[in-house]
């Protein structure tokens, strides 16, 4: 019962929803970057949404299943295949339950559209919890599969019971709705997540809220932060984006003392050139916060990839906290839905 | 040391929607640092549903929480605060933990030794000395997890951190530079002057309590030679 990796990808990581509650001693919680599609991802399988899943970043891998698996890949497009054991080639569908056959392949290339996908299995992954997750934490190489990205030949162990698993989740979903028959297509089903319910990388600004530091950076700086489009660094990673554009400076060289830090956190070096933090971000840093990310933004801009342009529309903390509520509302409206699906 | 510690909050902010911090100095002190670590402990132990993180920085403490519980966060976190502040932060309730750090100061392991012997103008020898009677306390971690700032160093060991960062500094080294000590638990990049290494594990995420140190602890160093050095490195796995 296991994943066999042929090929490993660009970065492929196991993550969940991170790891909480050890920050005070520099442990950070990491976890999926786009937190929406992973919990889609999961859903769609039929699982709780807090299962491990395999996050691919820009190429994906090639991955073997060795026994019949209910899977679902979610978040950013990517040219995917499925490829069975007689070599006949099918389009994987996205944003979907499919049930991959038995030592079937699934092929992915290169993303068309966004920067990471979800890839969840019936039951999740089922690595054991290290400080109770199974986040890959790549700076301090613990979590997820070795502590590391996935490599070629490297093996996933599947739970026993994800076969009869997928195949009763699968039983439940061809009861309710049917399965299209189409000897070209590999077994789905005949509805998909709407694709608008999922994080985009579109060009709409990020909001942010002032930082603690705002008024410590100069007038001009504050504008070009609201107004000027910046582009997402090649070097940009799990653990920060680097921003190229105007250099955002200070009025006065003031000493930050170094304290936490958070998920979205804008902070600034003496160099001027903004980083977002991310996922693997360090717990604390001395730079000044010109900013944080509001919540609701980190999966849609977890989704662009480097060299996409962003832009940075301020609001205040009570808009933040709203359009999180409203993001969460519309969730539990989808969770219902898909969750139907799979009742007997 | 006093039997109780009082803090005052000068300001909180929020730190995106998802945390607050609130701010008790501008500067190193370290006595509102260890009444941060008082608070910081006393709020840990009520275990709010909602708070998943409290992150003490040097002179603030971050709340971070959980944004599934609806909550107004801000203000019951600053009404928990307000609560633990009224009721006082009593050494007694809570004891200062002193950890033991063994350290060889061996030249091979203090990488900097030899430029500081001469920016400070003082023997090799009498650096290690003047490190191992400090009495430290760990003020913040962060950088990489287990890795401590330690606060209480000697004032005569004043020294800003290297103009060039190493790429990699070897597990165990520890370093000085703007009025602290850090020991580097693996291998990291940095920029701090290395003066000896230490045998002891300080982070294995395997373990139940994965950090040797925790925010709030004394630490005091103790020097060893070279042989005991690689005795204990067997023994921690650390070699």
């Amino acid at each position: 019962m296991t994943i066999i990796v042929i090929k490993p990808g660009l970065l492929s990581t196991v993550q969940d929803l991170g790891r909480f509650g050890w920050q005070h001693v520099g442990i950070v919680p990491s976890g999926a970057m786009d937190t929406d599609a992973h919990r889609l991802a999961n859903l769609l399988v039929g699982n709780g949404g807090a299962e491990a899943t395999i996050e691919i970043t820009l190429r994906g891998p090639e991955l073997e299943f060795e026994y019949p698996t209910l899977i679902a890949m979610c978040g950013a497009t990517f040219d995917a295949k499925c490829v069975d054991a007689k070599g006949k080639i099918f389009p994987m569908p996205l944003n979907r339950p499919v049930l991959v056959p038995k030592t079937a392949r699934l092929r992915i290339g290169d993303v068309r559209h966004g920067a990471r996908a979800y890839i969840a299995v019936a039951g999740g992954i089922p690595l054991p919890l290290v400080l109770g997750s199974r986040s890959t934490y790549l700076p301090a190489r613990f979590g997820g599969h070795l502590g590391r990205a996935l490599r070629t030949s490297d093996r996933l162990p599947l739970d026993r019971a994800s076969i009869p698993l997928s195949n009763a989740r699968f039983a439940s979903l061809r009861r309710r709705r049917g399965t299209p028959i189409d000897p070209r297509a590999i077994e789905s089903v005949a509805w998909s997540v709407p694709i608008d319910s999922l994080p985009h990388a579109d060009e709409a600004p990020i909001r942010f809220i002032e930082g603690r530091h705002w008024r410590l950076f100069s007038a001009a700086a504050q504008t070009a932060l609201e107004n000027e489009p910046m582009r997402i660094a090649p070097e940009s990673n799990r653990i920060g984006y680097r921003l190229h554009g105007p250099r955002l400076e200070r009025r006065k060289d003031v000493d930050v003392l170094s304290e936490p830090t958070c998920l979205g956190t804008i902070q600034v070096p003496s160099d001027g050139m903004p980083i977002v933090l991310m996922a693997d971000h360090q717990t604390t840093g001395g730079y000044a916060k010109i900013g944080e990310v509001a919540s609701v933004e980190i999966p849609r801009l977890a989704q662009r990839p480097p060299g996409m342009a962003v832009r940075f529309l301020r609001c205040s903390l009570a808009d933040a906290q709203a359009a999180r509520k409203a993001r969460q509302a519309r969730f539990a409206q989808l969770v219902q839905t898909i969750a139907w699906e799979f009742i007997k | 040391m006093a039997r109780s510690l009082a803090v005052t909050p000068k300001s909180i902010a929020p730190l995106g929607d998802a945390a607050v911090i609130i701010d008790f100095a501008d500067g190193v002190d370290i006595t509102i640092n260890a009444g941060i670590q008082r608070l910081a402990r006393a709020v840990r132990r009520k275990k709010v549903p909602w708070l998943i993180d409290i992150v003490p920085g040097i002179g603030s403490l971050a709340f971070h929480f959980d944004v599934a519980v609806a909550v107004d966060a801000v203000a019951a976190t600053e009404a928990l605060v307000s609560e633990c502040l009224a009721r006082g932060l009593h050494l007694i309730d809570d004891p200062v933990r002193t950890i033991e750090v063994p350290i060889c100061y061996d030249e091979t392991f203090g990488l900097d030794l030899g430029e500081l012997s001469a920016s400070l103008n003082m023997p090799v020898a009498e650096i290690g000395l003047r490190h191992a009677a400090c009495d430290f306390s760990v003020l913040m971690m962060g950088f990489a997890p287990g890795h401590p700032y330690l606060g209480g160093l000697d004032a005569r060991l004043a020294v800003p951190r290297r103009a060039t960062p190493r790429a990699s500094v070897p597990g165990g080294s520890v370093g000085i530079a703007n009025g602290q000590s850090v020991i580097y638990p693996y291998s990291l990049p940095g920029g701090w002057n290395i003066i000896g290494r230490t045998p002891l594990k300080l982070f294995d995420a395997s373990e139940p309590e994965p950090s040797t140190l925790e925010p709030g602890d004394a630490v005091r160093f103790f020097a060893i030679d070279r042989a005991e050095f690689d005795r204990n490195a067997l023994a921690e796995g650390t070699a």
